[in-house]
Order: structure tokens, then sequence, then C-alpha cells
């Protein structure tokens, strides 16, 4: 603990980092963008796009303190509408990602709407019931084509004369939307709703004394993780360029949950690792013979039983006790 | 301040009007009685005590008023407004704002962000999701002077885990200031202070009584005779009399009450 000088700023201790988090975003960009020249850029579309489902499902649990068990409903939902939307409709891909999103607000809508009156696992287990809902939905909606999902789904192009069916167009167009929902949440977060939203977390009681009508706040950030979710979703319908059932599970609600507590959940960085952990381990024992989910398992448990606060988490905690010395 | 005229005898005195009145409020919990038909006014420019031994009621009571619970029977009303069936969070933004007997404050945000949350609602700033966090610096200053008010300017960046007990209580009390309400409800907010910060403190619940109603739960019976207007004691959920701290005080009953013992 240091003692603070009337003379500080308002803005807090973090003003003086500014340079150094600037540094660390370019070079996180640059990486970004030099990326697909070192790796298979489909493997590198699908980590960006988990990346930001799993950030989406962090603004819920690490920000709001809601853990939600039904997002594979929004991603899954969004992929549907973008992949109906562009095989059926013949929507352009910027409208049929756009469409996914609306799709992916209802439906969190819907559900937020039924789920927030409740808390902690009843909240859980609420959210997990409607996605199976939604689940066996899509199942037997005729539009969804049952087991086989929607296929051969086109790419099209980008604002007309963007060709996403070339791979690295595609990349691009991905990385955009990665980084625009990432700079969605940062914004979200660090904005006067999210510290109202962080008030909630630490002590919801004492917000609704504050006069706040905490519901319709907790549903408000429910619709916009469902609605980033949704981006990633539909995203990925165009990238993979089919939806199935596999993105409305609850196994990848439950993925999600892994890759950000893996990562660490409350840090804006943590569920993008995690992601990225998760999508490698899940590429590189494709072809082996063991079975992924239980090397994805122990992995997960060997994270929550050494390092509690997820891998950027435990990083996090490491740099303030450091420079508490 | 507004007064009405009340007949009293042949005379005519002016009485500070009651923001807050609730009228034969009852709680039940399963089969156990924990509040039993209590009337009570809260008048403005007051500082009303809620005193009682453990286990009285005081906390209920004031979870009913502020409707943090349902009560079972009576009404409540705030400045005339009928508020038995109204939200919490709406109760509060009627200007009923109260703390709590374990200190509420958000742990992991700092002094100035703990006041500054509780000041963004009245300032239409709680809702931009666009907007950066540098946008709420025009409330620094108003949250600053609360601070300074409880006197922990000087540890505004520091984490509200880090205070001592007695900080956070003073944390708190700023922090519902921050809401400007017309009825204040302070829960035991004097409990586990230091002496010196409890004369602070009451000073400063006098002063901030002066153009609002204060209601409190406080066992500590000196600064109650000190600063508290009307004393209504509670026992087993009941309501066993009320009025000035002499009066209360030397009332067989009250004594019996506090000492367990009818005779004394």
């Amino acid at each position: 603990m240091t003692e603070t000088s009337l003379s500080q700023p308002f803005v807090g201790p973090a003003a003086g980092r500014a340079p150094l988090r600037l540094l660390a975003v370019c070079i996180g960009f640059a990486a970004l963008v030099a990326a697909p020249m070192f790796f298979y850029p489909i493997f590198v579309m699908k980590i960006l796009c988990f990346a930001l489902f799993a950030s989406a499902f962090n603004l819920l649990l690490g920000y709001t303190g809601l853990l939600s068990f039904g997002h594979a409903a929004f991603f899954g939902g969004a992929a549907y509408v973008t992949a109906h939307a562009v095989k059926v409709w013949g929507f352009p891909p910027e409208l049929a990602v756009l469409a996914g999103v609306l799709g992916a607000i209802v439906i969190g809508a819907v559900i937020g709407f039924l789920a927030i009156r409740r808390q902690g696992i009843y909240f859980a287990m609420i959210t997990l019931a409607l996605s199976q809902m939604f689940y066996f939905f899509c199942l037997q909606a005729p539009f969804t084509g049952g087991e086989d999902g929607i296929q051969g789904v086109q790419r099209g192009k980008l604002l007309g004369f963007i060709d996403l069916g070339q791979t690295m167009n595609m990349y691009y167009f991905v990385l955009g939307i990665f980084l625009l929902g990432i700079f969605a949440i940062w914004r979200i977060v660090n904005s006067p709703f999210g510290a109202i939203l962080k008030s909630i977390r630490e002590n919801e009681t004492r917000a609704i004394s504050l006069g706040l009508s905490v519901n319709a706040y907790k549903l408000s950030a429910f619709v916009m993780s469902a609605a980033i979710a949704g981006l990633a979703g539909s995203t990925k319908a165009l990238i993979f360029q089919f939806a199935t059932l596999t993105d409305v599970t609850w196994q990848m609600s439950g993925e999600v949950i892994l890759m950000t507590l893996m990562g660490g959940i409350g840090t804006l960085l943590g569920p993008v690792v995690g992601a990225g952990l998760v999508v490698t381990l899940q590429n590189v024992l494709a072809t082996s013979e063991f079975p992924v989910t239980v090397i994805t398992g122990a992995t997960f448990m060997l994270c929550v039983l050494t390092f509690r606060r997820g891998i950027v988490g435990e990083i996090e905690a490491a740099i303030v006790r450091w420079k508490r010395r | 301040m507004t007064v009405a005229v009340l007949p009293f005898g042949d005379a005519h005195v002016e009485k500070p009007r009651a923001v807050l009145s609730a009228r034969g409020l009852s709680k039940t919990f399963g089969g156990f009685q924990a509040v039993r038909n209590v009337d009570l006014d809260v008048h403005h420019a007051r500082v009303h005590a809620l005193i009682g031994p453990n286990g009285a009621g005081k906390t209920t009571v004031f979870n009913l008023l502020t409707k943090f619970i349902p009560s079972t029977a009576g009404t409540i009303s705030l400045d005339g407004a009928d508020i038995t069936r109204t939200a919490p969070a709406k109760v509060a933004r009627m200007g009923l704002v109260r703390s709590f007997q374990i200190s509420a404050t958000f742990p992991q945000m700092t002094l100035l962000e703990n006041v500054r949350v509780a000041l963004q609602r009245p300032n239409g700033q709680a809702v931009q999701f666009w907007r950066s966090l540098g946008s709420l610096r025009n409330l620094d200053r108003q949250a600053l002077e609360l601070l300074e008010r409880v006197g922990l300017q000087d540890m505004r960046h520091r984490l509200a885990s880090d205070l001592s007990y007695g900080r956070k209580r003073a944390l708190e009390i700023a922090t519902t200031l921050a809401l400007d309400p017309r009825v204040l409800l302070l829960d035991e907010p004097l409990a586990g202070m230091g002496q010196e910060d409890v004369s602070v403190m009451a000073g400063l619940i006098s002063e901030v009584a002066k153009d609002r109603a204060v209601l409190m739960v406080e066992h500590n019976l000196k600064v109650v005779s000190e600063i508290c207007h009307d004393v209504t004691v509670l026992q087993r959920g009941e309501i066993l009399t009320t009025g000035d701290y002499e009066t209360v005080s030397n009332d067989p009953r009250v004594r019996a009450a506090y000492m367990g013992n009818e005779d004394a």
C-alpha cells in the first residue's frame, strides 16, 4: 500500500503506463497482421473467432459477475442467421454478419429477460435450459437443415468488390471484426456504464441501495455480450462456410467457459490467450489417437489447481506484487 | 424547510413534517414474528434513533422501511407517497437511502470510484457505454468534497478493501451522502470507530441532519443522547416507547429491557 499525494492526478496511478501500453498494443497489432504469413490462416482465423467469443463471455462473467451456461445459443444462433441470410436471402457478407448479430441480440434479450431474475447457480441453470431449448429448436426448424446444418455458404464480396473467397482477404476481414469486437468490449468495460457494472459485481445490494436498477444493467450487459458472441458466430459461419448444430450445443457453452477460465476472467487478454490455447490444443491433437477432450480437461484441471486466476490473471497479479515491493 | 402547523393544546407549535412514516408495520419469518405493529414517524431536520437490545428487530425495521424485505402487514409512506410496494432501487431514487450494518463498499474500487459510482446516476452518467471513464472526471471534485467531509480525501486512490473497518463506515456515509437523500437511514454508523472518529462522525450526522431526516440504529447511547432528537426503543419486535432521550432513558421498562431485570 502506498501513500498518495494530494497533487496526484484524479485519473489514477495507471496514467503513467500509457506509452508502455500503446507500445504493447502496436506490437500485438503487428503480430496479428503478420500472423497468416507464418501460420495457416484458417487456423488463426478460428483462434480469432473463439477469442472474440470468449471475450464476449468474459464481458458477462468477468466484468458483470454473471455465469451464463448458454452462450452457445448466441454464437450458434448468429451463425445460422448469417448462413441463412447469405444462402437464402443472398445478403452480402457485411449485411449477413449484421443480421447474425441482430439475431443474437434478439435471442439474448429473450434468454436474458427470463434468466436475469435469478442469481448464481439458478441463473446459470436457466441459461443452460433455455439454450438447450434453442438447440432442439435448431434441430427441428426447417431452415436450419437439421443435423446437416447449412452447408456451402458463399463468403461473397465485401462491400461488393473485395472477394472474401481469397483467404488473405478473408483473414483481414476477420481481423477487422475481431479488433472491432475487442475494442467494443474494452470501451464498454472502461466506460461510465462499465463502472456501474463493476459496482454491481462488487456489491449488488449496495448498488441497489444507491438507486441502481441492477436488473436493467445486467440485462443490458447480457445483451451486449450476446451481440458480440453473435458477431463471433457469424464470422465463424463465413470462415468455415457452414453453420451446424455443433455451435449451439451445451458443449460449446462449456468450451467458452473453459477458455475464459484458463486465460483469466476479468482480464481483457485472458480469454484471447485461453481461446488460443484451447484451439491450438484441439488442432495439434486432432490427428492424435488420444481424445482431445481428455487433454483439454487435464490442462483445465492443471490451470485451476496451479493458477486459479488463469494464465493472464496470474501474470497480472505477479506484476502487481513486483511493483508493490 | 417546510413545516406543518399542528394544534397542541390551546397553543400552536411548529413541528417539522414527518418525511417517513410507518403504520402497523409487521414482519413474520415462518412462524416467528420479527416485527410487530410498528408505528414510526421520522421528521425532517431531526435525528431519530432506533435503539434496543440485540435481536430487537432494529435491522429488520430498516430492511422493511427501505424495501429490502417485503412487509407482512402495514404501510410505509415517504413524503405522503405510499411506498409499501415500491422496489428498493426506486425508493432510493425517491430519496430514502440507507447504509448497512456490515459496511457496504465496493472493495476492489478506489475510494474516489466508490463515491463517484454513487454520483453517476443522479448526474445522468450511468448508462454511457460508448464514452471513456475520463468523462466522469467532472464528478471528481464533488466526490473529493464528500471524501473530505469524512476525512478520507488523502486516501482517495486506495482500494476500499485496504481500509480499516471504521474508515469503511466513513466511506459508506460519504457514498450515501452523494445521493443527497431526503431521508438517511444509518445502521450502526459508529460501530468499529475509534473515539476520535466517533466524535467527528457524530458531528457530521448532526450537520447533515440540518436539511434532511436521519434515522439511525445505534448502540452508543452517549452519542444518541447528544445528537438524537427522538428515540424509539424496540424490544422483541415491538415499540416499547418513543420520546426524547431524557424521557426514554428514565422509563423503567427501557431500563428493564437493557438490564434484563424487571426491577432495574
